[in-house]
């Protein structure tokens, strides 16, 4: 448990013998790192400052600052119900999936973990064969599935699958980290007349909230981010989550770059701000990252 | 210059301890037979949604693939592999999918090397190193609709993008960066890369943590120079980290599916195609279900084969270490 916890800590202050022996490097590094970085935000103050601007200043001068700042972009977008549905409906249904994927997940891992069953080792091998089934195979039929449960529309129809398609990711990164705490804890705490869920309960899911805060802010980001079941699974866009809305508002209004700009920016706050909240998880936790 | 102890090499940082190593002994066998009930009814929520929203739908993708139907009425016009003689005759499907094969293979060959180079760069005490952490991994942050659409906006003629390189000096006509079939995939493959380098660089960060410095400070004391240094030391302590991100990049380019819908649909002239763009798009789009799951079988197969040759011929060294660090 501890070595587990301390690993980041302990990587985070150290430095390379390189680093300190070859200081003309540092300047090159400097360097890179500014072109770097610049490359990686520039599209990003692109959109954002854009919304700031009106779409004939973008049409006059597509690579300019706003002259002079307009707010009337994100105002109207703060004002459109359809912007704080598609909100609602993205913040309802990754905090869900988060929630199910944790509670789901450190309850499965807890067992394979800790105890000897028959079919322990299948039941593991099942949920770590689901990293090769990607959701692009599943979602045709989930699709009709869904359908037929009348679900279509509904926020479940993509809760449910996107709790179920992170439980294996989840699962494994857990197994190692559950499997950590030492035994004594638990003979401690069955002597002093816990039983197995109130040991679950009482102390493994307390020490486990690093692991269970790292599957849950990969879970929620991925979430939040999501498209393709959003998109197949909600049927109207104006009332899906965000990427989705985001997508029909640019189709819907591509004469308003200015507010396309805008409503872009502001949907992608939320990941930025949430992201920068908890960073040092998710780079630390390294990384739940299948592309696509 | 490399040691046999050297060549051993760390697992990943982030790695962990070995998945399913022999469980806990004695004490959790007793209890078995009395625990078998609880136990299980700990498994059973996750094993259930797992079963009924991962396993049964790719089931009946399989089962769908082989009959002609469009999604509605009954299932009963069976058609054997019809669905995929068509599928793999169709020189759309097949050029999505060698779209799909040459994003994998530029993926390793450009990404790999720049993201190394950059990690190897910045891996040193640098002022704001959190800072300059935290922007370098913001594209990956950001929902593939988002970046989609952010350059769908940046790219068009006359748009920012152009603009910008006109003051940088390129006077002349520039390509059109999403509407020309013959630019268009490279367009796809830059913001790809925009996307997913950040990623690369923090993976190779983290594992160069892994590396100790002692190995280093020697090497200099006999009088290696820093490029030597990293050729010898660090790159081969490195393997395990990149032979990981080699696999997730592969797995991700093939089934590469947000960005391409938003960016260029697939087109100009199914230039950007890939599998998943045309199985949504026949297979949702033209309500030809069972022809889609075809398709989908295909990827699925063709993801598999591609992960267990690498586990096979690559990973099998530390393939410990690959199961856990996808966490």
């Amino acid at each position: 448990m501890t070595t587990t916890l301390d690993a980041p800590a302990a990587a985070r202050g150290t430095s390379t013998a390189s680093g300190r022996r070859v200081n003309g490097g540092n300047l090159l590094a400097y360097l890179i790192a500014l072109v770097v970085c610049g490359i990686t935000i520039a599209p990003v103050v692109y959109v954002v400052l854009g919304g700031f601007r009106t779409t004939a200043q973008i049409n006059r001068d597509p690579g300019g600052l706003p002259d002079p700042w307009v707010f009337d972009k994100y105002l109207s977008v703060f004002a459109d119900a359809n912007f704080w549905t598609q909100f609602l409906n993205s913040s309802i249904v990754a905090v869900a999936t988060t929630l199910g994927v944790v509670v789901l997940g450190v309850m499965a891992a807890f067992v394979i973990a800790r105890y000897e069953f028959v079919g322990r080792g299948f039941l593991f091998s099942l949920f770590t064969a689901g990293l090769l089934f990607p959701l692009t195979v599943a979602v045709l039929p989930l699709f009709t599935m869904l359908r037929s449960f009348g679900l279509l529309g509904n926020l479940l129809a993509v809760i449910a699958p996107q709790i179920a398609f992170a439980l294996p990711v989840t699962i494994i990164i857990l197994v190692p980290f559950l499997r950590a705490i030492p035994a004594e804890l638990e003979d401690a705490a069955s002597i002093d007349g816990a039983s197995r869920f109130g040991f679950f309960w009482r102390i493994l899911v307390p020490l486990s909230w690093p692991g269970l805060i790292t599957v849950g802010v990969l879970a929620f980001v991925a979430s939040w981010n999501a498209y393709l079941l959003p998109l197949l699974l909600l049927g109207n866009p104006a009332t899906a989550t965000l990427p989705v809305g985001v997508q029909y508002f640019s189709t819907a209004y591509s004469q308003d770059t200015a507010g396309v700009l805008a409503f872009t920016s502001l949907a992608m706050i939320p990941a930025l701000l949430f992201f920068t909240l908890a960073q040092r998880r998710i780079v630390g936790g390294l990384t739940g990252a299948v592309k696509g | 210059m490399a040691t046999p102890t050297i060549s051993a090499g760390p697992a990943v940082t982030s790695a962990g301890p070995a998945p399913l190593s022999p469980p806990r002994p004695s004490r959790s066998i007793v209890k078995r037979s009395r625990g078998a009930l609880l136990i299980w009814s700990f498994a059973a929520p996750a094993l259930l949604v797992y079963v009924t929203f991962v396993l049964l739908p790719v089931i009946l993708a399989a089962v769908y693939s082989f009959y002609n139907w469009n999604g509605l009425g009954a299932l009963d016009r069976f058609i054997g592999f019809d669905n995929y003689a068509r599928a793999l005759a169709d020189p759309i499907f097949l050029g999505a999918m060698r779209n799909n094969f040459v994003i994998v293979v530029l993926s390793l060959v450009i990404q790999a090397p720049l993201a190394i180079g950059i990690a190897l760069l910045l891996n040193r005490p640098l002022k704001g190193r959190t800072l300059i952490r935290t922007l370098i991994f913001v594209p990956y942050v950001l929902s593939e609709v988002v970046v989609g659409l952010a350059f769908r906006l940046l790219l068009p003629p006359a748009g920012p993008v152009d603009s910008v390189l006109t003051s940088l000096g390129w006077t002349g006509e520039k390509p059109l960066w999403l509407a020309d079939p013959d630019v268009a995939f490279w367009t796809l493959f830059a913001v790809i890369t925009w996307k997913y380098l950040g990623f690369a660089i923090i993976l190779m960060l983290a594992g160069l943590q892994g590396v100790p410095d002692e190995l280093s400070e020697a090497a200099a004391i006999d009088g290696a120079n820093w490029w030597q240094i990293q050729r010898h030391i660090t790159l081969p302590l490195l393997g395990p980290t990149i032979r990981i991100w080699a696999f997730l990049s592969m797995i991700g380019s093939l089934q590469l599916f947000d960005m391409v819908w938003i960016l260029t649909g697939g087109g100009p002239v199914n230039a950007t195609e890939t599998m998943a763009t045309y199985m949504v798009e026949y297979g949702n789009g033209r309500s030809q279900i069972g022809y889609g799951s075809a398709v989908a079988v295909v990827l699925f197969v063709v993801s598999l084969v591609v992960a267990l040759l690498y586990q096979r011929y690559v990973l099998r060294r530390d393939l410990s270490g690959a199961i856990t660090s996808r966490g």
